[in-house]
C-alpha cells in the first residue's frame, strides 16, 4: 500500500505516493532527480548519503521516506543559496583540493557543515572525530581536514552563515 | 528490502494496538539498526510501526534523584542533554560515543535498549547503573531485561516507554572500539552508588552485557584503576572474531574498567 | 610563463560540478524506458549447478526476463578474457581456466554470477531473484593461496593442474645462487601481503541500451578505460562491433584498478538490453562490490637477502605464491609479474636477483591490479627485508640503505631484473626526508614515549616505482594483449578556446586541470579556456585509459605532441599573416612572432584565421586540430623516500601515527596541489593496508569481510596531518619531463609503518598491524611485561 509523502525539499514543496520501502535517498535521487546525495555502501557507515533532515545532518539511506514526512531536507544541490553560488564550505574543499573523485564530498559537505552548527571552531582532532561517519577513499582525509578547519575559519569571520 | 506497510500511530495506545493487530509487525524507532536489517532483507515484517510521531515518548526529566529518559530521546539528544550532562555526566558522554553523528541524530535509547546489540553501549549503562525499562504493560530492571544477545524479557507487542536511571554517585564509560564497524568490542561502564559498585561490560560476552563481579569485587576493596587492572578476566564466556580473540577481549575488560575506573575520579 | 601552466597549484577545474552535487555518474543516469537488473550470485565457493529453476521468477510482478548462462551460450556470446599472456618458467603458456559471463555448470566463489533479472523496478528485479531456484552440488573449496598447490586441493579449474596458473621466473638464477654461497651474512624473511578489497567510494554499476533502428550498443559504465572495454566486449566477448559500439564512462567515483577489468555485470546489461528490447540498468550495493568486484595484493613470500660484510647486497632471492582467485581477471597476469618481478633492485646496487612466482587460483574473487598493482608488493618485500637486515647487522636503517643506494651518476641504470632506471637521486631524497622528520632526534622522543608507558618506533621506506608502462614492442614482446600508448586530439575553436580529447579517463586524478595546464603552458591558452574531453569512445580518439600512473606520463605527453603539430601549422599560418618567412616565426607565451621585430599574432588570431580562411595560405588545409598518439620509449621510475613514526599503546595494542614524512620525486610536477593529493590518497591506503584493511574468506570460501561491519577502512581520525615534499629530477625520455604520482603512497606507506612498528614492538609481524595483532605479538615476544 502505497504511502504519500510530503516534505520541503531544499525549500520547496514536494509530495509523492510511494512504496513505503522507499529509502528517502531513492526518494531523492529517483523521484525528485536530486543525485548530488549518493549511495556508497549499505550497512550505514560511508556517508555519501547524508543530507539535513530539520537541520540536522543524517544518512539518507538509513530513513524511509515515509519516516521523513513533514520535515524539511537539505540536500547538497540546496547548500548554497544560489547556484552561481557556493557555500563557504564547498569553497573551502575546492580551495583546499578537499575533493578527488567527488563521489563521497556530497556527503562530506553536508556532515561538516552539521559540525560547524554545533562547534563554530573546531579542533583538528574535532573535525577528524565528528568525520567518523563519512569515508573517503581518495584523499586521505588530510585536505577534507583542511577544508573544513578553513570553512570554519571564513564562517566564523561572516556575520551570516549561507545555510 | 521486502515490502511492507507503514503507520505512524501518534499515541503509545494506538501504536500498541496496531502491534496487537498486524500479522507480524515490527516497531521502528530512530532506525539506524533495523532499516540495515531490511536492506539486506535479513528480517521480513509485514507492517512498520514508526513511533517517531508519538510525542509522549520523547525527552528528559528528573525524577527525584531519578534521571527518566523517553524512549524516543536520540543519542544525540542524551548527549547534548543539560539535565543529563548534570546528572549522570558518564551518559552523557557514552551516547556521545555511539556510532557517528548521523547515527546519533536519528538512533534512540528506546531502540538500542531494545535491540539489545551485544556490542552496544547502553544496556552496559542501564546495567551498571541499576536502570529500570518501563514499558507499555510494566517496569523491569535492568538486571533482568537483558536477557541476551539481541534478547530482551520484552513480550510481543511490548513496547519500551522509558528508562529510569538512578543518579550514581560516580560512574563512567570507557570503550574500545571495533576498528572497522565502531561498535564496541569491550565497552566497561563502572559506577558506584550507595555504596556499592557495579560494573557492567558490553562487546566482549557471547550472552551479550554482563556484569564483571570479579572486577567489582576487586573495586569494592579497593577503588583504584589499578585494582580493576589487577583482575584476571576469564576468556571462557568471552566472544571471538577476527577483530578480537576471547583472550584479547578478557585482557580489555580488565583495561577499559581501569580507564573508567581512573576517568570517574 | 602563465601563472595556470605546469608548475601552478590552481584549483580544480572539475570541482564545481561535484561540489554542488551536478557530477554525472552512472547510477546519476536514467534512460527512458528504463529496466533494471538483479543478478543471482553463488552463495557457495564452489559448487556444481545441477539445474536453474527460473520459472516463479519469470512469473513475478514487472519481470521481463530471467537470464541464465545457457541463454548467453545460446546467443554466441564469449567469455571474459586476461589481456596478458604470462609464459611459465618451462616454455608452458599460463594455465586459463573458464571466465564465464554467467556460471555455465559451476560457480568458483561466493558472488559468482548465475543468473539476471531484467524487471520494471529495481524492487521487483531484487524480489524476483529471489524466487531463482539453483540447485547446487556443494564441493570442498579451496582459498588458502599458500597451500592451494598442495597435492589434495580441490581443483578451481581443469585446464590448471594443482591450481597453479603459471610458474614464472625472472633474473639470473645461478648468480644470485652463487651470491649466497659468498655471502657474509644472509636475512631471510616470511611475509603475507594481505588481500585488500579496492573500495572505491562509488561502486560499479552499468546502464547497457541497444538500438534496434541503428543496430547500435551504448554502454555506461564505471570504467578506468571505455575504449579497453569496448575492444573487449566486441572483439572477445562478441557483442557487436567496435564501430557500432560507443561506451561512455562518465564521471567515475575512484577506480584504484578495480575499475580496469571488463565484468560480467555490465557485458549482461549490454546483452540483456537487446534481449528486452529496453535499456538496462545495474548498480551494484557495496556488499556486490565486496564480494565480486577484483581484490588486490594476496602473496605469500618468502625472502633472503645475501649481504657482505661491510652491509653491502649482493644477491636477493625470492619466492611467491601469489593469489589469482578464481579467474585470470584482465591485468591478473601482468600484476604479479612484469609489474612485480621486474622491480626487486629496489632503489639498490643490487647485483644478483632471483624471482620465482607461482600464480594459483582460488575459490575466492578474482585478483587484479588494486593502487601500486604489483609494485607495493615488491617495495613491501625489498624494504622491510632491507629494514631486518640493517637490524640484524646492527647498522642504522638509513645507514644501511645510503651505503647500498644507486649513485646519482650510475644513470641510466640497467638493474638485474629487466629494467633501465632513467633518472634520480636516492640520497637527495632520504636527506630530505630525514631533515623532515627530525629522524636525529627520535630516541628522545622514544623515551619520552617510554616515560609515558608507550612504545615508540620510527620506520623507512625507499621505494621504486614503474609508471607508464611502455614500450609497446617490448610489452608486446612480453605477452600483452595490446599496445600502451596514449592518444590526444587538439581541436581549437574558432574564438580561440580550446577542446583537448584524451584517450586517459579521470576518477578523481584531475586531468580536467593538469591536462589543460599543459595547453597553457605549451600553447598560451589560458587554463580556463580548455575543456578536456575524456571518457566516450564517440568523442576521443582510442586510448588505453588510466591506472599505473600512466595519464601524465603518456597521456600527457600525447598532448605534448599534439600542440607541437598545433604550433607547425600555426606557423604557417602566422607566416602568412605577418607576411614573413614560416623560418622567422617564433612561437611563445600564447604568441607568433617574426624574430626580432615586435610583429606578432596571437594563437587565438592563428585559430580565427584557420577557420575563417579568407587571408590564409593556399596550400594549407583550413582548420586547427591535430592529433598524436605517444608512445614511451621506457617506463618512468619515480622514487621516495616515506617515514612513519608510531607510537603503541601496550595495554591495548593500539597503534597511533605520529608523523608521516613522505619525499618523493616525481619529475616535473604540473600541479603541486594535486601531486600532494595523490600522494596523501595513496599513504592512507597504504596505511589502510599495513594497520586495517584485511579481505578474510573462511576456510568454505565465505566472505568474512563483505561489509564495512567487519573490513576495516581508514577514517579521519586513523591519521595525523602528512608533511610531503617532492624532490625533481625529470624524466628525460618524455617531453614534460614528468615520472608519475598516483601511487606513489600505497607503494611506500606499507613498508614505512610497518618498520616503524616492528621497531617499536622488537619483535616481527603480518600485515594488518591491527591492535588485535599488535597485541598478540607483544604477549608473544614477552607474555610477563605485557600481561602487566
Amino acid at each position: 500500500m502505497a504511502v504519500s509523502v510530503s516534505l520541503n525539499v531544499n525549500g520547496k514543496s514536494v509530495s509523492r505516493e510511494v512504496e513505503p520501502r522507499t529509502l528517502l535517498v531513492e526518494f531523492l535521487r529517483e523521484e525528485l532527480g536530486l543525485t548530488g546525495t549518493h549511495v556508497g555502501c549499505d550497512t550505514s557507515q560511508c556517508g555519501a548519503c547524508v543530507v539535513h533532515v530539520d537541520g540536522k545532518s543524517v544518512k539518507a539511506c538509513t530513513m524511509l521516506a515515509a519516516q521523513a514526512n513533514g520535515t524539511s531536507v537539505l540536500t547538497i544541490e540546496g547548500l548554497a543559496p544560489n547556484p552561481e553560488d557556493l557555500h563557504p564550505m564547498q569553497a573551502a574543499f575546492r580551495d583546499n583540493h578537499g575533493l578527488q573523485c567527488g563521489f563521497c564530498t556530497p556527503g562530506m559537505i553536508m556532515s561538516a557543515v552539521d559540525l560547524l552548527q554545533h562547534n563554530a571552531d573546531p579542533s583538528e582532532q574535532e573535525v577528524r572525530e565528528w568525520l567518523e561517519g563519512n569515508i573517503c577513499r581518495c584523499t586521505g582525509y588530510h585536505n577534507i581536514v583542511k577544508a573544513v578547519l578553513d570553512a570554519a575559519g571564513r564562517m566564523r569571520g561572516q556575520p551570516q552563515a549561507a545555510e | 528490502m521486502y515490502a511492507f506497510d507503514y503507520h505512524k500511530p501518534s499515541s503509545v495506545e494506538e501504536a500498541a494496538s496496531l502491534l496487537a493487530s498486524k500479522e507480524d509487525a515490527t516497531v521502528v524507532a530512530g532506525g539506524q539498526t533495523l532499516i540495515p536489517t531490511l536492506k539486506h532483507r535479513l528480517a521480513q515484517p509485514t507492517d512498520l510501526v514508526d513511533l517517531s510521531g508519538v510525542a509522549e515518548l520523547k525527552g528528559v526529566k528528573m525524577d527525584g534523584d531519578t534521571l527518566v529518559i523517553g524512549a524516543m530521546t536520540t543519542h544525540a539528544e542524551v548527549a547534548a542533554d543539560a539535565t543529563v550532562r548534570s546528572a549522570i555526566p558518564a551518559l552523557a558522554d557514552l551516547a556521545d560515543g555511539i556510532g557517528d553523528a548521523q547515527v546519533r541524530n536519528c538512533g534512540t535509547i528506546g531502540g538500542s535498549v531494545s535491540n539489545n546489540d551485544p556490542a552496544a553501549d547502553y544496556p552496559a549503562a542501564l546495567l551498571a547503573l541499576g536502570a529500570t525499562v518501563v514499558t507499555t504493560n510494566r517496569s523491569i530492571s535492568a538486571d533482568d531485561f537483558f536477557t541476551g544477545m539481541f534478547d530482551t524479557a520484552l513480550e510481543p507487542g511490548e513496547i519500551v516507554t522509558e528508562i529510569r536511571l538512578p543518579k550514581p554517585a560516580r560512574a563512567a564509560y570507557a570503550k574500545f572500539p571495533n576498528p572497522a564497524s565502531r561498535y564496541a568490542i569491550v565497552g566497561v561502564m563502572v559506577a558506584e552508588s550507595g555504596g556499592q559498585i557495579r560494573v557492567a561490560v558490553t562487546g566482549a560476552g557471547q550472552d551479550g552485557v554482563f556484569r564483571a563481579t570479579d572486577i567489582e569485587q576487586a573495586l569494592s576493596g579497593a577503588f583504584s584503576a589499578e585494582a580493576a587492572k589487577a583482575v584476571k578476566v576469564s576468556p571462557e564466556t568471552m566472544s571471538a572474531d577476527i577483530h578480537a580473540s576471547a583472550d584479547y577481549r578478557a585482557h580489555l575488560v580488565s583495561v577499559m574498567a581501569s580507564r573508567a575506573v581512573a576517568a570517574c575520579s | 610563463m602563465a601563472d595556470d601552466g605546469i608548475g601552478a597549484s590552481i584549483t580544480r577545474k572539475e570541482d564545481r560540478r561535484f561540489l554542488v552535487g551536478r557530477g554525472t555518474y552512472t547510477d546519476d543516469i536514467n534512460r527512458p524506458h528504463q529496466t533494471y537488473a538483479a543478478f543471482v550470485r553463488s552463495p557457495h565457493a564452489h559448487a556444481g549447478i545441477r539445474g536453474i529453476d527460473t520459472s516463479a521468477a519469470e512469473s513475478a510482478p514487472g519481470v521481463l526476463a530471467v537470464l541464465t548462462g545457457k541463454d548467453l551460450a545460446d546467443d554466441g556470446i564469449g567469455d571474459l578474457i586476461c589481456g596478458w599472456l604470462i609464459h611459465s618458467r618451462d616454455g608452458e603458456p599460463m594455465k586459463v581456466g573458464e571466465y564465464a559471463v554467467l556460471a555455465k555448470d559451476t560457480v568458483r566463489f561466493v558472488g559468482h554470477h548465475v543468473a539476471v533479472v531484467v524487471a520494471e523496478t529495481l524492487a521487483e528485479a531484487r524480489d524476483a531473484a529471489e524466487l531463482v531456484e539453483v540447485d547446487y552440488d556443494v564441493r570442498p573449496a579451496c582459498i588458502a593461496t599458500a597451500t592451494a598447490t598442495a597435492n589434495g586441493q580441490p581443483q578451481v579449474h581443469p585446464e590448471a593442474p594443482n591450481n597453479r596458473a603459471f610458474d614464472w621466473e625472472l633474473g639470473d638464477k645461478a648468480a644470485t645462487d652463487a651470491a649466497f654461497e659468498n655471502a657474509h651474512h644472509v636475512t631471510k624473511i616470511d611475509i603475507v601481503n594481505n588481500r585488500l578489497i579496492p573500495n572505491a567510494m562509488e561502486p560499479r554499476a552499468a546502464i547497457g541500451e541497444y538500438d534496434f533502428g541503428t543496430e547500435d550498443y551504448t554502454l555506461y559504465t564505471t570504467s578506468q578505460n571505455p575504449h579497453v572495454a569496448r575492444l573487449v566486449l566486441t572483439a572477445f566477448v562478441g557483442i557487436g562491433a567496435e564501430h557500432n559500439m560507443r561506451v561512455i564512462a562518465p564521471d567515475v567515483g575512484g577506480g584504484f584498478g578495480s575499475k580496469i577489468n571488463i565484468y560480467p555485470e555490465e557485458t549482461v546489461c549490454l546483452w540483456a538490453s537487446k534481449k528486452v528490447s529496453r535499456p538496462v540498468k545495474w548498480t551494484g550495493d557495496r556488499s556486490e562490490s565486496f564480494m565480486a568486484d577484483t581484490h588486490g595484493r594476496d602473496h605469500v613470500t618468502t625472502a633472503e637477502l645475501a649481504l657482505d660484510a661491510d652491509g653491502k647486497m649482493l644477491g636477493l632471492r625470492v619466492h611467491t605464491f601469489a593469489n589469482i582467485g578464481a579467474h585470470l581477471a584482465l591485468f591478473g597476469s601482468v600484476t604479479p609479474t612484469y609489474l612485480h618481478g621486474t622491480l626487486f633492485s629496489g632503489q639498490y646496487v643490487l647485483p644478483a636477483i632471483y624471482v620465482n612466482l607461482e600464480a594459483v587460483y582460488t575459490h575466492t574473487a578474482p585478483v587484479d591490479a588494486y593502487r601500486g598493482a604489483g609494485r607495493p608488493e615488491t617495495a613491501y618485500i625489498v624494504e622491510r627485508i632491507a629494514e631486518v637486515a640493517a637490524r640484524e647487522l646492527g647498522m642504522d636503517s638509513a645507514e644501511f640503505r645510503r651505503r647500498n643506494f644507486i649513485q646519482p651518476d650510475q644513470f641510466p641504470y640497467q638493474t638485474p631484473v629487466a629494467l633501465t632506471y632513467d633518472s634520480g637521486d636516492y640520497p637527495a631524497i632520504l636527506d630530505r626526508a630525514l631533515a623532515m622528520s627530525d629522524y636525529d632526534t627520535f630516541p628522545q622522543r622514544r623515551a619520552e614515549s617510554e616515560a609515558k608507558g608507550k612504545l615508540r618506533g620510527i620506520g623507512l621506506s625507499c621505494y621504486i616505482e614503474a609508471c607508464g608502462i611502455a614500450p609497446s614492442a617490448v610489452i608486446g614482446s612480453l605477452g600483452a594483449g595490446v599496445g600502451l600508448w596514449e592518444s590526444a586530439k587538439i581541436r581549437f575553436n574558432a574564438t580561440g578556446n580550446v577542446l583537448v580529447y584524451t584517450g586517459a579517463h579521470s576518477h578523481g586524478q584531475g586531468h580536467e586541470t593538469t591536462f589543460a595546464q599543459i595547453i597553457s603552458s605549451h600553447l598560451g591558452i589560458p587554463a580556463d579556456h580548455v575543456e578536456i574531453v575524456h571518457g566516450d569512445t564517440e568523442k576521443t580518439p582510442m586510448g588505453m585509459g588510466t591506472y599505473g600512473s600512466r595519464s601524465l606520463a603518456v597521456g600527457g605527453s600525447a598532448i605534448v605532441k599534439a600542440a607541437e603539430k598545433i604550433v607547425a601549422k600555426g606557423t604557417k599560418i602566422a607566416a602568412h599573416l605577418l607576411e614573413a618567412s614560416e623560418a622567422d616565426i617564433e612561437f611563445k607565451d600564447g604568441a607568433f612572432t617574426v624574430a626580432g621585430t615586435d610583429r606578432s599574432t596571437t594563437i587565438q588570431e592563428v585559430a580565427f584565421a584557420a577557420y575563417v580562411p579568407h587571408n590564409y595560405p593556399e596550400d594549407l588545409e583550413p582548420g586547427l586540430e591535430e592529433s598524436a598518439f605517444y608512445d614511451p620509449g621506457n617506463f618512468t621510475y619515480p622514487a621516495g623516500t616515506h617515514i612513519c613514526e608510531v607510537e603503541i599503546d601496550p595495554d591495548t595494542g593500539v597503534v597511533e601515527i605520529v608523523n608521516f614524512t613522505a619525499v618523493d620525486d616525481f619529475g616535473t610536477v604540473v600541479n603541486p596541489m594535486i601531486v600532494e593529493g595523490q600522494v596523501h590518497g595513496g599513504i592512507a591506503q597504504g596505511v589502510g593496508q599495513a594497520m586495517m584493511e584485511n579481505c578474510v574468506y573462511d576456510d568454505d570460501g565465505a566472505l568474512i569481510t563483505g561489509s564495512y561491519m567487519d573490513y576495516c577502512m581508514p577514517r579521519a581520525q586513523d591519521f595525523p596531518g602528512f608533511k610531503v615534499a617532492t624532490t625533481e629530477t625529470p624524466c628525460p625520455h618524455n617531453p614534460l619531463g614528468v615520472k608519475g604520482c598516483g601511487e606513489a603512497g600505497a607503494i611506500a606507506a606499507p613498508p614505512a609503518v610497518m618498520n616503524a612498528i616492528t621497531d617499536a614492538i622488537g619483535t616481527d609481524m603480518q600485515m594488518p598491524a591491527t591492535p588485535l595483532r599488535v597485541w598478540q605479538a607483544l604477549q608473544a615476544k614477552a607474555p610477563a611485561m605485557a600481561a602487566e
